[in-house]
């Protein structure tokens, strides 16, 4: 009987998260497809100046004011977000396939490798990664690309940490020691046994990184370590807006909306893919 | 105990080694020397003679090796060279920063701790009820908001609209510390909150607190003597490893609120290219990396005894 209504339990909950996973997940669809036909969409050209509109708060014809260039903050905000959003995303996708290969590799093969990735994989887990950014970033120079080389440079190994534990743990089981025995070698291995059963908790750790990278990129932004101006980014809007604040505060606050509301939805995303695919890992828990 | 601290301060200096190097490295790689950022800095032209002896009075002219041992041999004296842009020494100007720095560095995490810790723990205790969710909702918007935006909404809602501290900190007051130390502790605490009530969730499924339950030992005291005592270690430890990236997010906010310190030092150096000073920063955060795993190692040891009595196999 108890166990009739644990199992139902279950099964409410895992519906629950369902639900939730297609809610969110059309939300960030939504958001995706905004970013990448922000050009086809904005109503405004985000880039052509206009002085005689210069500054004007929020309203009807620009919901979300102009700039001191009399630049339409809403179509701003439209083609910045698809600056923040497109490179957040590819900056992810990099370290996350590039981290989990090496950590594969560590969890496949051991030995000096191993040992050496994890060391520097302890290092940056620990070290404040926004200052070594800064100071890659300042290598480089400004410029979006080298503000997410100078992030991927210092994010690789928590993934590699991820895959490499995943591996070390699937590497017990049986099939492995099957696979091998029927003459699978160290490729076939990894591309036929450990990388399909390592990827949801990759895919976990990458959801929930997200959002973390994006207000990282921002803030290099906003340090003018990133996208330059003209080019309108998240955070080098709010970094320009900055100065503005005290009268015209509409310019910082649309940029940091949209961020806020970016990061909070694919934060959200990925806590119910993490519940959705390990329910033990409820975030009530 | 004594002989554990030096043992794994040894352990520690190969990685502060690792980063003296790369961040000379790094400087090095950036292109222009310093001869050349000299002269660019100071916008007059000089002739190629005068730009080889000076390389080969700073050593320039040297492998890079050489280079970078004497750096680091004058980097060990306390010399890091002089501020491309100043022209004044970086020690000093390194020292003359810091207080700033520390002074907001302790308040961010005394104000975390008074906001965090309670909080994490009413959380936990009231588990899945509406404190809880109203807790865990606060938390969330301060994870998915970035630093500066905090600051500038803070700053606008706060000096602009209220009036109630300055836009510009002005010297070390307490009304200029108050709202960077809100921010950094704002962000802090939306992290930590959550693994303290994780933590205190943990402790509280294990049987032993059913069991005291059953024995009729009242709630407060279970949690108080014994679940709070068996998580500190675990809270402390989360508490100074989030004091490493605390140091890391006060340059942002440091620099918005104009405050005196590193931080701001550093943002300021980069946008100028100063490498002496960025040297200086990446360098003073990896002490500050090395210290803190230190305290975190030996705090451990001291608040469990698991560990204490274990020796020293790790």
């Amino acid at each position: 009987m108890t166990q009739e209504i644990t199992v139902r339990a279950k099964k409410v909950k895992k519906d629950h998260v369902k639900a939730r996973l297609i809610v969110l997940s059309i939300l960030v669809g939504i958001l995706l497809l905004a970013a990448i036909f922000a050009r086809q969409i904005c109503p405004y050209d985000p880039y052509a100046q206009d002085l005689s509109i210069s500054m004007q708060p929020p309203g009807p014809g620009h919901i979300m004011g102009t700039d001191e260039f009399g630049r339409d903050m809403f179509s701003r905000v439209l083609i910045g977000g698809r600056t923040s959003i497109l490179s957040t995303l590819a900056l992810v996708l990099i370290i996350s396939i590039f981290g989990t290969f090496i950590g594969v590799l560590c969890g496949t093969f051991g030995g000096f490798l191993d040992s050496l990735v994890m060391r520097i994989a302890d290092f940056f887990l620990a070290f404040p990664g926004l200052v070594f950014a800064m100071a890659v970033a300042a290598l480089f120079s400004g410029g979006i690309i080298n503000a997410v080389i100078a992030l991927a440079l210092i994010s690789w190994p928590k993934y590699s940490r991820v895959a490499r534990s995943q591996t070390l743990a699937n590497m017990e089981n049986s099939y492995i020691k099957a696979a091998r025995l029927s003459g699978d070698n160290s490729a076939q291995l990894i591309f036929r046994h450990i990388l399909p059963n390592i990827l949801g908790p990759v895919l976990v750790t990458a959801m929930l990184d997200i959002g973390t990278m994006m207000m990282e990129l921002a803030g290099l932004s906003f340090l003018n370590l990133g996208a330059q101006p003209p080019v309108a980014e998240w955070g080098n809007m709010m970094s320009t807006g900055r100065s503005m604040l005290q009268i015209y505060p509409w310019i910082v606050m649309s940029p940091g909306i949209a961020i806020f509301i970016t990061v909070s939805l694919f934060n959200l995303l990925g806590d119910t893919v993490r519940d959705y695919m390990d329910p033990k890992n409820s975030h009530s828990r | 105990m004594k002989h554990y601290a030096v043992c794994r301060l040894l352990q520690l200096l190969p990685i502060l080694f690792a980063i003296t190097f790369m961040s000379f490295a790094m400087m090095r790689v950036a292109g222009s020397d310093v001869v050349e950022q000299k002269i660019e800095n100071r916008g007059n032209a000089v002739s190629q003679e005068v730009v080889d002896a000076a390389r080969e009075e700073l050593g320039l002219d040297k492998p890079f090796l050489t280079q970078y041992f004497t750096w680091l041999g004058k980097m060990l004296h306390g010399d890091m060279g002089t501020s491309y842009v100043s022209g004044k020494p970086v020690f000093q100007t390194f020292l003359t920063k810091l207080p700033g720095t520390l002074l907001l560095t302790a308040t961010s995490i005394l104000l975390t701790i008074v906001l965090s810790i309670p909080l994490g723990i009413l959380a936990a205790v009231r588990q899945n009820r509406i404190t809880d969710y109203i807790i865990r909702v606060f938390s969330f918007i301060g994870n998915s908001m970035p630093n500066f935006f905090v600051a500038l909404l803070l700053m606008y809602f706060f000096s602009i609209r209220l009036g109630l501290f300055p836009v510009i900190s002005t010297g070390t007051s307490m009304k200029s510390v108050f709202l960077p130390t809100l921010t950094l502790a704002i962000a802090m605490s939306a992290k930590y909150l959550r693994q303290v009530r994780a933590t205190i969730l943990d402790e509280l499924s294990k049987e032993y607190v059913a069991g005291a339950k059953a024995r009729g030992i009242k709630f407060s005291v279970t949690l108080f003597r014994s679940v709070l005592k068996a998580s500190l270690v675990t809270i402390v430890t989360l508490l100074t490893l989030s004091i490493g990236s605390l140091l890391g997010g006060t340059a942002i906010v440091e620099s918005i609120f104009m405050w005196d310190g590193v931080g701001k030092m550093a943002v300021d150096a980069i946008s100028m290219r100063d490498y002496p000073i960025i040297q200086a920063y990446v360098m003073w955060m990896a002490i500050i990396y090395v210290v803190v795993n230190l305290i975190t190692d030996l705090s451990y040891r001291y608040l469990d005894p698991r560990i204490r009595l274990g020796g020293m196999k790790q």
